[in-house]
């Protein structure tokens, strides 16, 4: 591989992590379009600042974006409080519109410099290596790497030392505010990292793939563990093989980097929705397909026990009669009874079934638990 | 029992979530011109058995009968009050046209409302004295109004059975009397009239039915027969405390329990044989 | 170019002719539609369909190598509507939850679309040309045989919404309810989210993937502001989505370097922020006004409250009050002079000497009231 093919490849994997971070907390708290609404709003702030300074390359630019995130999450919560409208129809409301003003603005004003609208859904990591961070004459790498590096730093370096706060906050906000940790604090402090690193994630890889990173290993490590430690460790690894294969991906096909990633983020959720242990589908339908038969062999025992010693006891005691009654087909009935049968919870006597003790236990036991 | 035709018959009716059992076997049988409520601790399956036999949630076994026909041919003949938090109070509309909405099983498919629907619409109404409220936005309306909104709604329905589902939850003491009258004149006019209710202080005042329900059923039939000390320790496992025996209250429910040798070794002959 | 030659150009110019109906259609049908979403808590339903919309228009051309407008309609529907159900199974079989779910189709879907957006461009007849204008809306592009696609479709749709009007309404409400009535609410669902999917696709190519999601919310969250019936409320949504249609159509083809998807939210969103401040009742100026007419209304009792204080321990109702006296007994709340203006003209104050005030004999009626109803002792 040549050079800049590492270092892109790099670029994005940082990316991958610096959005795993905070995306895992924001899937936890049930607000993960706010990645959405604030990835698209903090074009406007970029614009707006980019023509105060007329430096495309200002570090104001940042500056100005965070702010626009943070602002357009007040402005959801704004919205959202006058009572006039649902929380999830504000962000809808909001960030379409914040959008549209600065995509107007860089038509009609900007049309001619490097921001350009493809590149703000797509970003343009093929060219991120080109920008090179040059200290002192000396050439240390895309300037890109750094900037991404630096913010997933202090991604780290936030959820390093607030965890318990965040994970409080995050699992329980009522005992968290009677704790004295304020909520709202974590709460804008997190949509504040969410902006910082959409904001510098931005350029490199545009907003749809900022939204990608941050929902989809964090969805796909939720299904696969229990312990938020492991989430944060397993959603930066699906993040880092989405962007590895992403890329290769987008060069197999001569295609958008950025789009490629996204599609491989997806990709890895699907495949974890599928087979994940415990939680994927299969998993789910083998369980199922177990349980129902256990269940059916014990709801048998009970539906016997029931009727035991009652003046109905012959009538519901016959096979067929379970048939009309449990719903079951017939072929499952009978496979049910020899099940049963095998198990020594019923024996049957020609037509008739009847439970044994072991039978009895099994149903009595179903029934307190 | 004697012979005549069952109001209500469920059979064996098993639901499961999950794998887990929420209604195990139950068996049923409701005479006609029966107030009747449905007790039990929290998860007993109480709102769960009322959807099941409407077919609202799957059941992994047994089938409803309502007058000796299956619940799905008998539609027209059963009301149903879902609980009040089951719906968006928000949502842009008033109260009459919630009441017609009890007449669309009659309209059938696409017809709308018309004069007919509304004219039976504006008696419900008056039956549940929410008459003046005809326009008004259901936003505003308190608990007790939006009670007598739903049911005003089942009335419409001009229902021979009733299921209802905490309609005493969360209302004032006026609109509880009223309810209460409500549900004794339907009892009067031959209807049968399912309840779902949480205090077991006004069981024995209010109905003359009871079913005891804790996964199972643990009893059923007449109040005064069924709602028994031992079968109310029976449904809620030995956390019941007795405050008076005789005549008015009934015990309440609550989570001490003043009989520490209460005993939860029944074995599952005296469950079943309780009377039925 | 003045609003009376947009006017006149409207019924003669075939281009703007087009545009303006084309967006028109968008906005009704986006409007009302996208009622039922937003009354079902699914506002950003739309924001997903329409992302994953992107990939199927992608597909539609790349396997018929058409972009007839039917053919990629049918297209953006299929990719939509796999969208839908894929969102619904992951809410329905995992944990992961709405939101996520909703982001990450739409994200994941959205970014195989310019995947294949860009794999297309690359292709030797510069075949995308005519593909990205989905992106962002180009209503100017929009051709007769577009809008007639749009109309006949629409035109259904709506026809189907009215049809079955009641179900609609008893699936957005009560859907429970309905379903114990023996409606079939599973089937209704589908049907209605299968005409949300045909009215945001129809829609893409004025608005463009990445806004249609505000075309879905917005008309709705402006039209609640209006009324409080549900008729009213989708004709308003269907009038409002139409008006943002056309005018920003209008506006973006008119001008240079405006693209149209941006000029119509912007369009739509004034709306919204001007039923938010001025609707009757919930408008948030007039809950302003309320708020200061019984501020206003608070003050002048408390003023009267004080003189009526006064007069008591005068025993002498005519005894003249300064208004220094008066503010210093209101102290923190300020306004007295107003609140004695106010009083005066409601005959319940005098002034007596220069700048000294004291009751009416109606006005001592008026501070008994008051103070009985407010459970005081009367002097």
């Amino acid at each position: 591989m040549s050079q800049p093919q590492i270092e892109i490849q790099l670029i994005a994997a940082v990316v991958a992590v610096a959005c795993a971070l905070p995306g895992v907390f924001l899937v936890l708290r049930r607000m993960a379009l706010m990645s959405d609404a604030i990835s698209h709003a903090i074009l406007l702030g970029i614009v707006l600042a980019f023509f105060l300074t007329k430096d495309i390359s200002s570090p104001f630019l940042v500056i100005a974006a965070t702010l626009t995130g943070v602002v357009t999450v007040s402005l959801v919560e704004l919205l959202h409080r006058t009572r006039l409208v649902r929380e999830d129809a504000a962000i809808g409301l909001v960030f379409p519109a914040l959008f549209s003003i600065g995509v107007i603005l860089i038509s009609r004003f900007a049309g001619d410099v490097h921001l350009d609208i493809d590149a703000v859904l797509l970003g343009e990591l093929a060219f991120a290596p080109f920008t090179r961070f040059v200290v002192l004459g000396n050439d240390l790498g895309p300037r890109t790497l750094y900037v991404m590096g630096g913010i997933l730093l202090l991604n780290i370096l936030f959820i390093l030392l607030f965890y318990k706060e965040l994970k409080l906050a995050t699992l329980d906000a009522g005992l968290a505010a009677a704790l004295g940790f304020s909520p709202a604090l974590i709460h804008y402090a997190l949509m504040t990292l969410v902006s910082v690193t959409a904001v510098g994630a931005f350029d490199a890889v545009g907003s749809i793939l900022v939204v990608a990173l941050m929902i989809a290993p964090p969805a796909a490590a939720y299904l696969l563990t229990d312990r938020l430690p492991r989430m944060i460790g397993l959603s930066a690894l699906i993040g880092i093989a989405s962007a590895f294969s992403g890329y290769w991906l987008a060069r197999a096909l001569d295609a958008s980097i950025a789009g490629s990633m996204a599609t491989m983020a997806g990709v890895f959720f699907a495949l974890v929705f599928l087979l994940a242990p415990e939680r994927g589908l299969i998993a789910i339908a083998r369980r199922r397909a177990h349980q129902r038969w256990e269940f059916a062999q014990t709801m048998l025992a009970i539906h016997l026990l029931n009727h035991e010693g009652t003046p109905e006891e012959e009538e519901e005691y016959r096979l067929e009669h379970l048939h009309d009654h449990m719903r079951w087909e017939p072929d499952f009935a009978g496979q049910v009874v020899r099940g049963a049968e095998r198990s020594g919870i019923i024996l049957s006597q020609g037509k008739y079934l009847s439970l044994t003790d072991q039978g009895r236990e099994v149903a009595r036991r179903a029934i307190v638990s | 029992m004697n012979e005549e035709m069952k109001a209500i018959e469920v059979t064996d009716l098993t639901v499961a979530y999950r794998d887990q059992p929420v209604l195990w076997d139950i068996d049923l049988d409701v005479p006609p011109g029966v107030l009747m409520a449905v007790v039990g601790p929290n998860g007993a399956g109480k709102t769960t058995l009322i959807k099941a036999i409407l077919g609202l949630v799957r059941s992994a076994a047994g089938q409803v009968l309502i007058y000796d026909k299956p619940y799905a041919e008998q539609r027209r003949m059963v009301g149903y009050v879902p609980q009040r938090e089951s719906v968006d109070w928000d949502f842009p509309t008033n109260v009459l046209d919630v009441v017609m909405m009890g007449r669309y099983g009659h309209l059938g498919w696409v017809q709308r409302p018309g004069r007919h629907e509304r004219t039976l619409a504006m008696e419900a109404l008056d039956k549940v004295g929410m008459r003046p409220f005809a326009d008004r936005q259901i936003s505003q309306l308190s608990g007790g109004q939006q009670q007598r909104v739903f049911l005003a709604r089942a009335l419409v329905q001009d229902a021979q059975v009733y299921f209802m589902d905490e309609p005493f939850q969360g209302v004032d003491a006026t609109t509880e009397r009223a309810i209460v009258t409500l549900l004794q004149e339907l009892r009067a006019a031959g209807k049968t009239v399912v309840v779902v209710h949480h205090d077991l202080q006004t069981v024995p005042e209010y109905f003359d039915w009871v079913t005891l329900l804790n996964v199972r059923r643990i009893a059923s039939g007449p109040v005064d027969e069924v709602f028994t000390d031992e079968n109310l320790r029976l449904a809620y496992g030995g956390r019941v405390a007795f405050l008076s025996r005789n005549g008015g209250s009934a015990p309440c429910n609550s989570e001490d329990s003043l009989e520490p040798n209460a005993s939860s070794q029944e074995t599952t002959d005296e469950r079943t044989r309780i009377v039925q | 170019m003045n609003v009376l030659e947009l006017f006149s150009d409207l019924f003669s110019d075939y281009t703007l002719r087009t545009v303006a109906l084309g967006s028109a259609m968008l906005g009704i049908l986006s409007g009302s539609l996208g009622t039922y979403a937003v009354l079902r808590k699914q506002s950003l339903l739309g924001d997903a369909i329409s992302h994953a919309a992107l990939p199927g228009i992608a597909l539609a051309f790349l396997l018929t190598g058409s972009k007839a407008p039917l053919v990629l309609i049918l297209g953006a529907a299929a990719a939509g509507w796999i969208g839908t159900l894929l969102v619904m199974s992951i809410i329905n079989t995992t944990r992961v939850k709405d939101d996520s779910a909703l982001g990450l189709v739409l994200a994941v879907f959205f970014g195989f679309g310019l995947v294949l957006l860009t794999f297309i461009q690359k292709m030797p007849n510069a075949a995308q040309a005519g593909l990205d204008k989905f992106l962002f809306g180009q209503a100017a592009a929009l051709l007769e045989r577009d809008v007639v696609t749009m109309a006949v479709l629409g035109t259904l749709a709506l026809l189907a919404m009215l049809i079955f009007w009641k179900e609609f309404k008893l699936l957005t409400f009560d859907p429970e309810f309905g379903a114990s009535l023996g409606f079939p609410m599973r089937v209704l669902d589908i049907l209605l989210i299968t005409l949300l999917v045909v009215a945001i696709v129809l829609g893409l190519q004025t608005v463009g993937v990445v806004l249609m999601s505000a075309m879905v919310v917005a008309p709705a969250a402006a039209a609640r502001q209006w009324t409080d019936r549900l008729g009213v409320m989708i004709g308003l949504a269907a009038l409002f989505g139409a008006l943002a249609g056309v005018s920003g159509a209008l506006i973006s083809s008119t001008t240079a370097r405006l693209p149209t998807g941006p000029t119509i939210v912007l369009c739509i969103s004034a709306i919204v922020l001007i039923s938010l401040a001025l609707a009757p009742n919930r408008g948030l100026v007039w809950r302003w006004v309320r708020h200061q007419r019984s501020r206003r209304r608070l003050r002048g009792e408390a003023v009267l409250g004080d003189l009526y204080a006064l007069a008591s321990q005068h025993d002498d109702e005519d005894h003249g009050h300064s208004i220094a006296v008066l503010r210093a007994m209101n102290r923190g709340r300020g306004g007295v002079a107003l609140s004695l203006e106010q009083l005066e003209r409601r005959g319940w104050v005098h002034q007596v000497g220069s700048d000294e005030w004291a009751l009416t004999p109606s006005g001592l009626a008026e501070a008994e009231r008051l103070a009985t109803s407010r459970g005081e002792a009367s002097a």
